[in-house]
Protein backbone atom coordinates (compact mmCIF):
# COMPACT_ATOMS: atom_id res chain seq x y z
CA UNK A 1 0.00 0.00 0.00
CA UNK A 2 1.30 3.43 -0.97
CA UNK A 3 2.58 5.40 2.08
CA UNK A 4 -0.37 8.74 0.89
CA UNK A 5 -3.12 5.88 1.43
CA UNK A 6 -1.70 4.57 4.92
CA UNK A 7 -1.40 8.21 6.04
CA UNK A 8 -5.15 8.76 4.23
CA UNK A 9 -6.27 5.82 6.48
CA UNK A 10 -4.60 6.57 9.57
CA UNK A 11 -5.45 10.78 9.28
CA UNK A 12 -9.43 9.06 8.75
CA UNK A 13 -8.77 6.93 11.69
CA UNK A 14 -7.89 9.95 14.06
CA UNK A 15 -4.92 8.41 14.99
CA UNK A 16 -1.96 11.18 16.68
CA UNK A 17 0.54 9.17 15.92
CA UNK A 18 0.75 8.61 12.32
CA UNK A 19 3.98 7.37 12.73
CA UNK A 20 3.58 4.56 14.53
CA UNK A 21 0.09 3.93 12.82
CA UNK A 22 2.07 3.75 8.99
CA UNK A 23 5.91 2.77 9.58
CA UNK A 24 5.88 0.66 12.69
CA UNK A 25 5.59 0.37 16.60
CA UNK A 26 8.91 2.22 16.87
CA UNK A 27 7.84 5.08 14.32
CA UNK A 28 9.76 6.30 11.63
CA UNK A 29 13.84 4.85 13.45
CA UNK A 30 13.20 1.35 11.48
CA UNK A 31 12.50 3.76 8.20
CA UNK A 32 15.52 6.03 8.66
CA UNK A 33 17.78 2.81 9.96
CA UNK A 34 16.38 1.47 6.51
CA UNK A 35 17.91 4.24 4.80
CA UNK A 36 21.28 4.53 6.80
CA UNK A 37 21.64 0.99 5.21
CA UNK A 38 20.79 1.22 2.03
CA UNK A 39 23.70 4.20 2.47
CA UNK A 40 26.39 2.13 3.60
CA UNK A 41 24.98 -0.30 0.51
CA UNK A 42 25.34 2.61 -2.23
CA UNK A 43 28.97 3.93 -0.83
CA UNK A 44 29.95 -0.21 -0.99
CA UNK A 45 28.76 -0.39 -4.45
CA UNK A 46 30.96 3.18 -5.26
CA UNK A 47 33.82 2.13 -4.18
CA UNK A 48 33.60 -1.20 -5.94
CA UNK A 49 32.46 0.94 -9.11
CA UNK A 50 35.48 3.33 -9.06
CA UNK A 51 37.38 -0.04 -8.50
CA UNK A 52 36.64 -2.13 -11.23
CA UNK A 53 36.82 1.08 -13.52
CA UNK A 54 40.44 1.24 -12.94
CA UNK A 55 41.13 -1.86 -13.83
CA UNK A 56 39.04 -1.69 -16.72
CA UNK A 57 41.43 1.30 -18.16
CA UNK A 58 44.28 -0.74 -17.35
CA UNK A 59 43.05 -3.22 -19.16
CA UNK A 60 42.19 -0.97 -21.97
CA UNK A 61 45.85 0.71 -22.17
CA UNK A 62 47.54 -2.82 -22.09
CA UNK A 63 45.01 -4.01 -25.60
CA UNK A 64 46.38 -0.96 -26.90
CA UNK A 65 50.04 -1.24 -25.92
CA UNK A 66 50.20 -4.72 -27.24
CA UNK A 67 48.67 -3.43 -30.42
CA UNK A 68 50.80 -1.24 -31.18
CA UNK A 69 53.38 -3.78 -30.71
CA UNK A 70 51.89 -6.88 -32.56
CA UNK A 71 51.83 -3.92 -35.60
CA UNK A 72 55.21 -2.43 -35.21
CA UNK A 73 57.03 -6.83 -34.77
CA UNK A 74 54.76 -7.26 -37.99
CA UNK A 75 57.01 -4.20 -39.62
CA UNK A 76 60.20 -5.87 -38.55
CA UNK A 77 59.08 -9.22 -39.76
CA UNK A 78 58.38 -7.87 -43.14
CA UNK A 79 61.75 -6.06 -43.26
CA UNK A 80 63.29 -9.32 -42.32
CA UNK A 81 61.60 -10.94 -44.99
CA UNK A 82 63.40 -8.05 -47.18
CA UNK A 83 66.55 -8.85 -46.23
CA UNK A 84 66.21 -12.51 -47.53
CA UNK A 85 66.57 -13.73 -43.45
CA UNK A 86 63.56 -16.41 -43.17
CA UNK A 87 64.87 -17.46 -39.93
CA UNK A 88 64.78 -14.00 -38.21
CA UNK A 89 61.32 -13.37 -40.02
CA UNK A 90 60.04 -16.81 -38.83
CA UNK A 91 61.69 -15.82 -35.10
CA UNK A 92 59.61 -12.50 -35.06
CA UNK A 93 56.31 -14.07 -36.33
CA UNK A 94 56.58 -16.38 -32.80
CA UNK A 95 57.15 -13.42 -31.27
CA UNK A 96 53.73 -11.97 -32.87
CA UNK A 97 51.63 -14.98 -32.46
CA UNK A 98 53.15 -14.84 -28.37
CA UNK A 99 51.44 -11.08 -28.37
CA UNK A 100 48.44 -12.14 -30.10
CA UNK A 101 47.65 -14.83 -27.71
CA UNK A 102 48.42 -12.08 -24.80
CA UNK A 103 46.11 -9.93 -27.20
CA UNK A 104 43.13 -11.80 -27.03
CA UNK A 105 43.59 -12.45 -23.60
CA UNK A 106 43.79 -9.02 -22.45
CA UNK A 107 40.73 -8.01 -24.30
CA UNK A 108 38.53 -10.58 -22.68
CA UNK A 109 39.63 -9.04 -19.49
CA UNK A 110 38.55 -5.78 -20.44
CA UNK A 111 35.17 -7.06 -21.38
CA UNK A 112 34.83 -8.76 -18.18
CA UNK A 113 35.65 -5.81 -16.57
CA UNK A 114 33.21 -3.78 -19.15
CA UNK A 115 30.10 -5.94 -18.21
CA UNK A 116 30.92 -5.46 -14.40
CA UNK A 117 31.22 -1.69 -14.40
CA UNK A 118 27.74 -1.76 -16.43
CA UNK A 119 26.28 -3.91 -13.71
CA UNK A 120 27.64 -1.68 -10.63
CA UNK A 121 26.51 1.33 -12.05
CA UNK A 122 23.32 -0.31 -12.65
CA UNK A 123 23.03 -1.21 -9.12
CA UNK A 124 24.35 2.06 -8.03
CA UNK A 125 21.75 3.85 -10.06
CA UNK A 126 18.67 1.18 -8.16
CA UNK A 127 20.22 1.89 -4.88
CA UNK A 128 20.03 5.82 -5.28
CA UNK A 129 16.43 5.71 -6.35
CA UNK A 130 15.69 3.30 -3.33
CA UNK A 131 17.13 5.58 -0.88
CA UNK A 132 15.29 8.94 -2.76
CA UNK A 133 11.80 7.40 -2.11
CA UNK A 134 12.62 5.88 0.96
CA UNK A 135 13.69 9.29 2.11
CA UNK A 136 10.21 10.98 0.66
CA UNK A 137 7.79 8.58 1.98
CA UNK A 138 9.46 9.16 4.84
CA UNK A 139 9.10 13.11 4.42
CA UNK A 140 5.53 12.13 4.07
CA UNK A 141 5.28 10.55 7.37
CA UNK A 142 7.07 13.03 9.26
CA UNK A 143 5.74 15.99 7.56
CA UNK A 144 2.03 14.76 8.95
CA UNK A 145 3.13 14.17 11.91
CA UNK A 146 4.77 17.39 12.78
CA UNK A 147 1.51 18.89 11.46
CA UNK A 148 -0.83 17.16 14.04
CA UNK A 149 1.67 18.19 16.64
CA UNK A 150 1.46 21.47 15.78
CA UNK A 151 -2.09 21.69 15.29
CA UNK A 152 -2.36 20.38 18.81
CA UNK A 153 0.40 23.11 20.07
CA UNK A 154 -2.13 25.67 18.33
CA UNK A 155 -5.57 24.65 20.04
CA UNK A 156 -3.82 23.88 23.02
CA UNK A 157 -2.17 27.17 23.20
CA UNK A 158 -5.93 28.95 22.00
CA UNK A 159 -7.69 27.32 25.22
CA UNK A 160 -5.06 28.52 27.08
CA UNK A 161 -4.91 31.68 26.47
CA UNK A 162 -8.75 31.93 26.06
CA UNK A 163 -8.39 33.88 22.98
CA UNK A 164 -11.69 33.33 20.57
CA UNK A 165 -11.54 31.67 17.58
CA UNK A 166 -13.31 34.69 15.57
CA UNK A 167 -15.31 32.89 12.52
CA UNK A 168 -14.43 33.53 8.51
CA UNK A 169 -17.09 35.53 8.23
CA UNK A 170 -16.29 37.62 11.90
CA UNK A 171 -12.50 37.84 10.74
CA UNK A 172 -13.51 39.22 7.29
CA UNK A 173 -15.68 41.71 8.95
CA UNK A 174 -13.09 43.19 11.44
CA UNK A 175 -10.63 43.58 8.07
CA UNK A 176 -13.11 44.68 5.89
CA UNK A 177 -14.07 47.11 8.69
CA UNK A 178 -10.55 48.05 9.87
CA UNK A 179 -9.42 48.43 5.98
CA UNK A 180 -12.29 50.88 4.84
CA UNK A 181 -11.22 52.86 8.58
CA UNK A 182 -7.74 53.28 7.28
CA UNK A 183 -9.11 54.21 3.77
CA UNK A 184 -11.21 57.31 5.37
CA UNK A 185 -8.36 58.28 7.36
CA UNK A 186 -5.71 58.13 4.25
CA UNK A 187 -8.70 60.45 2.61
CA UNK A 188 -8.98 62.82 5.33
CA UNK A 189 -5.64 63.54 5.49
CA UNK A 190 -5.55 64.26 1.49
CA UNK A 191 -8.09 66.33 2.14
CA UNK A 192 -6.93 68.24 4.50
CA UNK A 193 -3.50 68.74 2.98
CA UNK A 194 -5.17 69.69 -0.08
CA UNK A 195 -6.95 72.47 2.11
CA UNK A 196 -3.13 73.32 3.22
CA UNK A 197 -1.63 73.79 0.24
CA UNK A 198 -4.94 75.84 -0.69
CA UNK A 199 -4.01 78.51 2.06
CA UNK A 200 -0.42 78.85 1.70
CA UNK A 201 -1.03 79.74 -2.49
CA UNK A 202 -2.97 82.01 -0.35
CA UNK A 203 -0.97 83.70 1.65
CA UNK A 204 1.96 83.44 -0.68
CA UNK A 205 -0.17 85.85 -3.01
CA UNK A 206 -0.97 87.93 -0.95
CA UNK A 207 2.59 88.48 0.59
CA UNK A 208 3.47 89.14 -3.94
CA UNK A 209 1.08 92.02 -3.81
CA UNK A 210 -1.37 89.95 -6.24
CA UNK A 211 -4.51 89.51 -4.02
CA UNK A 212 -5.93 91.91 -1.63
CA UNK A 213 -5.16 92.24 2.70
CA UNK A 214 -7.02 92.94 5.03
CA UNK A 215 -5.60 96.46 5.58
CA UNK A 216 -6.12 96.94 1.69
CA UNK A 217 -10.10 96.34 2.13
CA UNK A 218 -10.72 98.36 4.80
CA UNK A 219 -9.01 101.26 3.59
CA UNK A 220 -11.53 100.66 0.68
CA UNK A 221 -14.30 100.70 2.60
CA UNK A 222 -13.09 103.66 4.56
CA UNK A 223 -12.48 105.85 1.18
CA UNK A 224 -16.27 104.29 0.22
CA UNK A 225 -17.86 105.36 3.35
CA UNK A 226 -16.02 109.22 2.45
CA UNK A 227 -17.68 109.30 -0.59
CA UNK A 228 -20.93 109.02 0.19
CA UNK A 229 -20.84 111.58 2.93
CA UNK B 1 17.00 27.03 10.96
CA UNK B 2 15.09 26.73 13.95
CA UNK B 3 11.91 28.58 15.04
CA UNK B 4 13.73 30.95 17.38
CA UNK B 5 16.18 31.88 14.59
CA UNK B 6 13.38 32.54 12.15
CA UNK B 7 11.37 34.78 14.63
CA UNK B 8 14.25 37.00 15.23
CA UNK B 9 15.01 37.13 11.65
CA UNK B 10 11.98 37.76 10.32
CA UNK B 11 11.03 40.51 13.54
CA UNK B 12 14.12 42.34 12.49
CA UNK B 13 12.81 43.00 8.95
CA UNK B 14 11.87 46.76 9.60
CA UNK B 15 9.40 46.67 6.31
CA UNK B 16 8.38 43.72 3.89
CA UNK B 17 6.71 45.11 1.17
CA UNK B 18 5.24 47.77 3.53
CA UNK B 19 4.32 45.39 6.34
CA UNK B 20 5.82 44.23 9.93
CA UNK B 21 6.06 40.34 10.64
CA UNK B 22 5.04 39.93 14.61
CA UNK B 23 6.57 36.52 15.82
CA UNK B 24 5.27 34.63 19.00
CA UNK B 25 6.58 31.18 19.56
CA UNK B 26 3.80 28.89 20.68
CA UNK B 27 4.61 25.97 23.45
CA UNK B 28 4.07 22.34 22.58
CA UNK B 29 6.23 19.11 21.39
CA UNK B 30 6.76 20.76 17.96
CA UNK B 31 8.22 24.15 17.89
CA UNK B 32 5.19 26.11 16.25
CA UNK B 33 5.79 29.97 15.74
CA UNK B 34 2.74 32.51 15.63
CA UNK B 35 3.36 35.13 12.75
CA UNK B 36 0.79 38.06 12.55
CA UNK B 37 1.28 40.48 9.35
CA UNK B 38 0.52 43.99 10.09
CA UNK B 39 -2.44 44.52 11.32
CA UNK B 40 -4.20 40.91 10.11
CA UNK B 41 -4.66 39.38 13.52
CA UNK B 42 -7.60 38.13 12.81
CA UNK B 43 -5.45 35.52 10.62
CA UNK B 44 -2.01 34.67 11.73
CA UNK B 45 -0.03 32.55 10.25
CA UNK B 46 1.38 29.19 11.49
CA UNK B 47 4.92 28.45 10.89
CA UNK B 48 7.09 24.89 11.66
CA UNK B 49 9.99 23.74 10.38
CA UNK B 50 10.50 19.66 9.97
CA UNK B 51 13.56 18.15 8.03
CA UNK B 52 12.21 18.85 4.51
CA UNK B 53 10.56 21.69 4.52
CA UNK B 54 9.00 24.88 6.60
CA UNK B 55 5.42 25.00 6.05
CA UNK B 56 3.26 28.16 6.83
CA UNK B 57 -0.37 27.78 7.25
CA UNK B 58 -3.09 29.83 7.63
CA UNK B 59 -6.57 28.42 9.43
CA UNK B 60 -9.77 29.59 7.65
CA UNK B 61 -12.78 28.02 8.71
CA UNK B 62 -14.10 25.25 10.54
CA UNK B 63 -16.26 22.37 9.39
CA UNK B 64 -19.18 23.72 11.84
CA UNK B 65 -19.05 27.05 9.57
CA UNK B 66 -19.73 25.69 6.11
CA UNK B 67 -23.66 25.57 4.90
CA UNK B 68 -24.10 22.06 4.92
CA UNK B 69 -26.52 22.19 1.45
CA UNK B 70 -23.67 24.26 -0.72
CA UNK B 71 -20.64 22.22 1.17
CA UNK B 72 -19.82 19.89 -2.19
CA UNK B 73 -19.63 23.27 -3.93
CA UNK B 74 -17.51 24.82 -1.84
CA UNK B 75 -15.01 21.92 -1.73
CA UNK B 76 -14.99 22.08 -6.12
CA UNK B 77 -15.00 26.20 -5.77
CA UNK B 78 -11.67 25.71 -3.47
CA UNK B 79 -9.78 22.68 -5.68
CA UNK B 80 -10.42 25.02 -8.63
CA UNK B 81 -8.99 27.64 -7.29
CA UNK B 82 -5.88 26.23 -5.75
CA UNK B 83 -3.86 26.54 -9.04
CA UNK B 84 -4.70 30.08 -9.89
CA UNK B 85 -3.89 31.47 -6.39
CA UNK B 86 -0.12 32.25 -5.71
CA UNK B 87 2.31 30.39 -3.68
CA UNK B 88 -0.81 28.74 -1.32
CA UNK B 89 -2.74 25.39 -1.19
CA UNK B 90 -5.77 24.47 0.17
CA UNK B 91 -6.03 22.15 3.16
CA UNK B 92 -7.38 20.55 6.17
CA UNK B 93 -6.17 19.82 9.43
CA UNK B 94 -9.10 18.34 11.40
CA UNK B 95 -12.22 19.77 11.12
CA UNK B 96 -10.16 22.95 9.82
CA UNK B 97 -9.67 24.24 6.65
CA UNK B 98 -6.97 26.20 5.88
CA UNK B 99 -4.39 27.68 3.62
CA UNK B 100 -0.87 26.44 3.72
CA UNK B 101 2.34 27.03 1.52
CA UNK B 102 5.55 24.53 2.12
CA UNK B 103 9.13 26.19 1.76
CA UNK B 104 12.42 24.22 0.99
CA UNK B 105 14.23 23.81 4.55
CA UNK B 106 16.81 26.06 3.00
CA UNK B 107 15.12 29.16 1.96
CA UNK B 108 16.47 32.23 2.49
CA UNK B 109 14.35 34.67 4.93
CA UNK B 110 12.96 37.63 2.62
CA UNK B 111 11.50 34.31 0.95
CA UNK B 112 10.12 32.76 4.07
CA UNK B 113 8.79 36.68 4.89
CA UNK B 114 7.35 37.25 1.65
CA UNK B 115 5.67 33.48 1.82
CA UNK B 116 3.92 34.70 4.98
CA UNK B 117 2.87 37.99 3.54
CA UNK B 118 1.28 36.21 0.67
CA UNK B 119 -0.12 33.86 2.44
CA UNK B 120 -2.09 36.18 4.31
CA UNK B 121 -2.91 38.10 1.83
CA UNK B 122 -4.44 35.05 0.43
CA UNK B 123 -6.08 33.80 2.96
CA UNK B 124 -8.00 37.52 2.99
CA UNK B 125 -8.86 36.70 -0.62
CA UNK B 126 -9.94 33.21 -0.22
CA UNK B 127 -12.80 33.66 2.77
CA UNK B 128 -13.56 36.67 0.24
CA UNK B 129 -14.22 34.44 -2.25
CA UNK B 130 -16.01 31.66 -0.48
CA UNK B 131 -17.79 34.06 1.65
CA UNK B 132 -21.65 32.84 0.45
CA UNK B 133 -20.30 28.92 1.33
CA UNK B 134 -19.84 30.11 5.39
CA UNK B 135 -22.96 30.05 7.91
Amino acid sequence: MSVLKKIMTAVRGGAREVGELIVDANGTRIFEQEIKDAEIHLRKAKQDLTDVMARQMQAGRKVESLKKEISEHEGYAGQALEKGNEDLALEIAEKIAQLEADLMEQEEVHKSFSGHVVRLKELVKKTERQIKDYERQLAMVKTTESVQRASAAITDNFASSNSKILSARDSLERIKERQQNNFDRLAAAEELEAENSDKSLEERMKSAGIKGGGDKSANAVLDRIKAKR
Amino acid sequence: MNTEDLAMQLSNFEDLNGYQLDCQPIPGETDVLQITVGDFDELPSYVSVTDTQILCITYLFTEDEVKADSRTQLLEEMLELNIPMPLSSFSRIGDRYVIFGALAINSSIEDIGFEIITLTENAVEAITALEDYLE
